[in-house]
């Protein structure tokens, strides 16, 4: 069925669809109408869940990962600073193996206090052993957190489900609105190996030495290292069952593509925009207009940026001519973090081949800045000429 | 966790001795019991076990004389502290460490 909803209604319904049993969240702007909306299906009982109402994000973390490690199916979501205040529980979401969906709303960070879109927040927690996955329209939200249900628990590795503040949070569109039977049978309730359970008493992430042990069993038991090593196996891993996903959705829903990235006009392209989110919607009108003048562009949203699908995208941007990377967010002192994975992921494939794009890093709407499609344009334009400069060039920059 | 075996991917333990790993190695100190001193030994009589109630590692017996497991015990002192006839002194595990190479 279509509707017209915004993005935070897009997400709240998809999130009900899931039929989480556990909701803990703080309201923030511009997460506030997604936690609210949950809270009222709660309310009128189009939602069989728990929605616990806590102090903090470091609270609605902590009873998340809980109630995911008693073996309940739960749902929380933020944005900025208090995916911030989260930072210490989202480690320990990652390390537990916890099956945890998270809607990151993104929004500048503090300081100076902003309330505007750009996604520092979720880019500064890159490096937690969280999943992110990044939405460009409402479809791609509703869709996105019904996936990520099921990656989580295939993998037992917590996920963030990125969108852009207002101008996807905010705004209207219309979308397909999935049938409950059929999100039911993509969908298997949660079904832990092991939930907390007085029966069968267990300790659960207490000190872990630096060395294996011999467990009650007898048998060895993984020292933290082992843990760890895991978890970063998993998450490559879980690459592959991205796909798995993505096919699976497309044979019950009818629709999907490729899991990591999304092209457009990218096969014959000699010049690439690349980013993450609403910006590569826009851009794609950038591209139409330099099509127009005979310019080959194209863009290349990137979906999952962790884990980092290097590869495919190696393989897409292979013999391209320059490279554009778009983002609203920053590594202070060197660059954005995702030109540098691009570079990584470029210099990893065809270092030593000769088909080595050149790479122009834009930064662009830091704050809530407005991004102009004329500005975007032009700075698509220019580098499209050669190299713009060697630093990261802040679009719109009034300095 | 979905598929596989969750006790292998996670720090999962059970309780019994030894699953949070073998706390021995922490020792920097070692309870050494005098049983001139101990109130058990001395009436040779099930009394006291102060020290085998407050040990957090649980790792003092219930008998005459009360027994330290040494695989466990973390040095920490607590029996020591709490034992009402200063029966237990803690010895400093380096002078162990010595008299074992001596007797080597
Ligand atoms: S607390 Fe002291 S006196 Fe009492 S049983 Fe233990 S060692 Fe003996
Ligand atoms: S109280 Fe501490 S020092 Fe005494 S036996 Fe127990 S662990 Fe060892």
């Amino acid at each position: 069925m279509q509707i017209i909803e915004d993005g935070n209604t897009a997400a709240a319904l998809g999130v009900r669809l899931c039929r989480p049993q556990v909701i803990a969240a703080y309201p923030i702007t511009p997460q506030t109408p997604l936690t609210e909306k949950l809270s009222e299906y709660v309310e009128e009982g189009s939602l069989a869940a728990e929605y616990i109402p806590v102090e903090s994000e470091h609270s609605a973390l902590a009873v998340c990962i809980a109630a995911s490690s008693a073996g309940s199916r739960v749902f929380t979501a933020t944005s900025a600073n208090g995916l911030l205040y989260m930072h210490e529980q989202i480690q320990w979401a990652a390390g537990a193996r916890l099956p945890i969906v998270m809607c990151v709303v993104n929004r500048a960070v503090g300081a100076p206090w902003n309330i505007w879109n750009d996604q520092q927040d979720s880019i500064s927690q890159r490096d937690t052993g969280w999943i992110q996955i990044y939405c460009a329209d409402h479809q791609q939200i509703i869709d996105t957190v019904i996936k990520a249900y099921w990656l989580a628990e295939k993998v037992s590795i917590p996920i963030m489900v990125c969108y852009d503040g207002y101008i996807l949070s905010h705004t209207f569109m219309p979308f397909d609105l999935p049938q409950q039977k059929k999100v039911d049978a993509f969908l298997p309730p949660f079904k832990p190996d092991y939930a907390l359970n007085p029966d069968e008493p267990a300790n659960l992430n207490t000190v872990t030495l630096p060395d294996v042990r011999v467990d009650v069993h007898g048998e060895l038991a993984h020292g933290y290292m082992e843990i760890r090593y895991l978890l970063q196996k998993d998450t490559r891993l879980a690459l592959q069952e991205a796909a798995q996903a993505e096919k699976r959705f497309a044979e019950v829903f009818g629709r999907g593509g490729d899991p990591y990235i999304e092209p457009y006009l990218c096969d014959d392209a000699e010049y690439i925009a690349v980013g993450l989110g609403s910006i590569t919607y826009q851009l794609r009108v950038c591209v139409d207009e330099l099509r127009r003048e005979g310019i080959k562009v194209g863009v290349m949203g990137v979906r999952y940026y962790r884990p980092f699908p290097d590869k495919v995208i190696a393989g897409a941007l292979k013999g391209k001519k320059a490279v554009i990377v778009f983002e609203k967010a920053i590594s202070y002192g060197y660059e954005g973090a995702l030109a540098s994975d691009l570079k990584s992921a470029l210099y990893e494939y065809l270092a030593g081949t000769g088909s080595l794009p050149v790479i122009q890093n834009y930064i662009a709407g830091i704050g809530g800045r407005e991004i102009r499609t004329d500005n975007l344009t032009k700075a698509l334009k220019a580098a499209t000429k050669g190299r713009v400069a060697q630093e990261p060039v802040w679009i719109g920059l009034k300095l | 966790m979905g598929t596989g075996n969750y006790r292998r991917k996670t720090s999962h333990s059970e309780h019994g001795p030894g699953d949070g790993g073998s706390t021995g190695s922490w020792r920097v100190e070692r309870p050494f019991i005098d049983e001139a001193l101990c109130i058990p030994c001395r009436r040779n009589k099930e009394a006291c076990f102060i020290c085998w109630l407050y040990c957090p590692e649980i790792v003092i017996s219930r008998t005459i004389p009360p027994v330290v497991d040494l695989e466990y015990c973390k040095g920490c002192g607590i029996c020591a502290e709490e034992c009402p006839t200063k029966a237990i002194t803690m010895v400093d595990e380096a002078r162990f460490a010595h008299d074992n190479k001596k007797k080597e």
